[in-house]
């Protein structure tokens, strides 16, 4: 017996973008709309097969089909050609509170909201300790929802949602809300329902999410599927694909400052331009500062970023021994350089600013740089320190 | 993590006899598929009520008055048509219980008019829903006739206590065409319900369109006037028979008269009170509107799986 749960069999969709819905616009824009009716391909050829018990992560930048895709599979959107086959209760967490309404009070909400993702009514009766306890919002239950903090209305959301009985859980980027320790109890009910042996789609950008909770991945592109595999390999090939470069900032020109930053560059120890860096290689960073006009004081701070906006270090010259000091006038050229970088696999991103030793940046320059880190070994988190490691005996 | 081995050892997951893979959306037979739509549909009946509540306790919600406005608006119409037509127009002289032969009429349109003006939103305003949630989109509709005819009973209160007023009550022996009436009715107003739903999603002219011309079919139907002046003026002033047939012809018109036969004992041997086979002409016309359900459940069908991209 097969145990494959979802089969996707060559599934595009097709989109049109410009589509009038009123029978004036239909009038008026009739020489226009037939020249701009644009489609456009949301899914192309998409297929895989899914076995029942895992965790599949679909990743892809915006607009890529994930949403698109875990809609066909949901049955929400019907394919233009191919088709979807599964198996199986799909609850499809794609919006947490869909159906609620604000002027229903939060009972209300949680038994239209449960019969919605698929509960029967004793079933919600059943749970709704539970649900009310894991929301935590005791107290205002019986408060009409439109009255809730955002927080608040996410939490029942949410409760509701994980007590939903499905075999099959499609998750599109609900996750990524609420404060942390109630972000750690969703993550917590995942697993569960991983421990469970239920099948997961689920669509995000955090790529520790992707890390920590799939044991399949499969990357989209502008509809295409890119890479199906393993999640340490796609996130990899994520990575380099979506390199950097696009996402630098090109310098702001025309702009009049006293003080600017023109350029910023990483190089190795000697300043020779580089981009790729082993674990505990030496790295150095190049800064040129323009003064306009003649400035009395100043310093500049460089900060690190990760691929996922992790702040990884900042730093000023004012607060180093050998930093700068005193009177700029005209172009100074400033080399930084970190011995022994211990940096774990990624992708950093350079932010460069100047500033005098007191009062706002004079200029600053946002990911105006960026290098990638390899390391051979395999592991987690943000720093490289690989540890030796004895064995003793007693 | 194990894949797919443990599955059979989980409590919770009737999985390993479940049939086979389903198709997600297959197309539906167009000749076929009624059936199965039903059944779903009965599976979500839940679902179905959680919504038809959801219509209910949000339409007046935060109103001081609340569920009073359900008999405001037809009461204010009776209390206008009775004047204007009735008392200026002078309609209640010959009429007899003027204002309950009103009432009745306005009993049947005012359900007639909240399922199409709810229908015909009911997809649209539900995009949110419709976006991101699979369930039978008829549920939409279904809910709005539902939320109707709960205010329809509640309005027939109304019709009680004016009962109590003129010391009378329903014509008994005209009663089983009470059903019949409603039954035509319903099955009218949830076929054009479903067409409506769909086609406004495509095409926004619809909802305006629909205010028109119920504007339009009021006025075609026998609520506030009586049909002998059309009679009258159709085929013994001009001889036009065959446009009051289609007048007549009008499903409204029936239910419309078929309710005043039964709910308007005072109409009893006054030439107002339709007499003409109006059993036998509902009974057609059930027979017909249940083939027209029928049509409008699958072109709804084959239309609803484009509603989420139209939205």
């Amino acid at each position: 017996m097969t145990t494959d749960v979802i089969r996707v069999h060559d599934v595009s969709k097709r989109f049109n973008i410009h589509k009038d819905k009123s029978l004036k616009e239909r009038v008026v824009n009739f020489r226009r709309s037939k020249q701009h009716a644009e489609d456009f391909w949301a899914l192309r050829d998409i297929s895989f097969d899914l076995t029942a018990g895992s965790t599949l992560g679909l990743i892809g930048r915006n607009g890529s089909g994930k949403s698109t895709l875990l809609k066909v599979i949901g049955g929400i959107l019907t394919p233009n050609t191919g088709y979807v086959e599964r198996r199986g209760r799909l609850a499809a967490l794609l919006e947490l509170g869909a159906g609620f309404h604000g002027d229903l009070s939060g009972r209300e909400n949680v038994f239209l909201n449960a019969s919605i993702l698929g509960l029967t009514r004793k079933q919600t009766e059943q749970y709704f300790d539970e649900i009310v306890d894991f929301s935590g919002i005791e107290e205002f239950i019986d408060t009409q929802v439109k009255f809730y903090s955002s927080g608040m209305y996410v939490r029942l959301a949410f409760a509701v949602a994980v007590h939903v009985d499905p075999e099959i859980l499609l998750i599109d980027e609900v996750l990524a809300v609420g404060d942390e320790p109630f972000q750690r109890k969703c993550l917590e009910r995942i697993r569960q329902f991983q421990r469970e042996g239920r099948t997961i789609v689920l669509v995000t950008h955090g790529m520790d999410q992707v890390r920590q909770m799939c044991d399949r991945v499969i990357m989209l592109e502008r509809g295409h599927l890119l890479l199906d595999g393993k999640p340490v390999d796609a996130l990899r090939a994520f990575r380099e694909r979506y390199s950097a470069e696009g996402e630098l900032h090109a310098s702001q020109a025309g702009d009049h400052r006293e003080v600017e930053i023109t350029r910023v560059e990483v190089t190795d120890p000697d300043g020779v331009h580089k981009e790729r860096f082993e674990a505990l290689e030496d790295l150095g960073v190049e800064v040129d500062v323009l003064a306009h006009t003649p400035v009395e004081d100043w310093a500049v701070r460089l900060t690190l970023h990760n691929h996922d906006d992790v702040l990884v270090y900042e730093a000023s010259t004012k607060d180093l021994p050998d930093g700068p000091h005193g009177h700029l006038e005209g172009v100074r050229r400033l080399r930084m350089v970190f011995p022994r970088v211990p940096l774990a696999e990624g992708q950093y991103f350079v932010t460069a600013s100047v500033h005098p030793e007191v009062g706002p940046d004079h200029h600053r320059l946002e990911r105006a740089a960026f290098f990638k880190v390899v390391t051979a070994q395999r592991q987690e988190g943000l720093v490289h320190m690989p540890p030796r490691v004895e064995v003793l005996t007693p | 993590m194990p894949t797919g081995t443990t599955l059979s050892s989980l409590p919770h997951t009737g999985l390993s006899d479940v049939a086979g893979l389903e198709r997600v959306n297959a197309r539906p037979s167009f000749w076929r598929g009624f059936g199965t739509t039903v059944r779903e549909v009965y599976q979500y009946r839940e679902l179905l009520g959680q919504l038809v509540r959801k219509e209910l306790k949000v339409k007046y919600k935060d109103s001081v008055l609340g569920f009073l406005w359900t008999f405001i608006r037809p009461l204010l119409q009776l209390f206008v048509y009775s004047v204007v037509i009735g008392v200026f127009l002078g309609s209640s002289k010959s009429i007899p219980a003027f204002g309950i032969y009103i009432y009745v009429g306005l009993l049947a349109w005012t359900l007639f008019t909240d399922i199409l003006g709810g229908c015909t939103g009911s997809i649209v305003n539900n995009a949110g829903l419709v976006k991101k949630v699979y369930f039978p989109r008829e549920l939409f509709p279904l809910s709005v006739v539902g939320a109707s005819l709960i205010n329809f009973v509640l309005q027939c209160s109304v019709l009680l206590v004016a009962y109590g007023f003129a010391r009378s009550g329903p014509a008994w022996s005209q009663l089983g065409l009470l059903p019949l009436a409603l039954l035509v009715l319903l099955l009218f107003a949830t076929a054009l319900g479903l067409l409506l739903a769909a086609s406004n999603v495509f095409l926004r002219d619809i909802q305006y369109l629909v205010e028109v011309g119920l504007l339009l079919w009021f006025w075609m139907t026998p609520i506030i006037y009586d049909w002998t002046k059309v009679r009258e003026v159709l085929v013994v002033r001009h001889h036009l028979g065959w446009l009051y047939d289609i007048y007549l012809a009008n499903p409204m018109a029936n239910v419309v008269l078929a309710f005043q036969r039964a709910l308007w004992s005072q109409g009893k041997g006054t030439p107002f009170y339709y007499t003409n086979g109006l059993a036998v002409r509902l009974g057609v016309l059930a027979v017909v509107c249940s083939a027209a359900l029928w049509l409008a459940q699958r072109i709804f069908a084959r239309s609803q799986g484009n509603f989420a991209q139209e939205l």
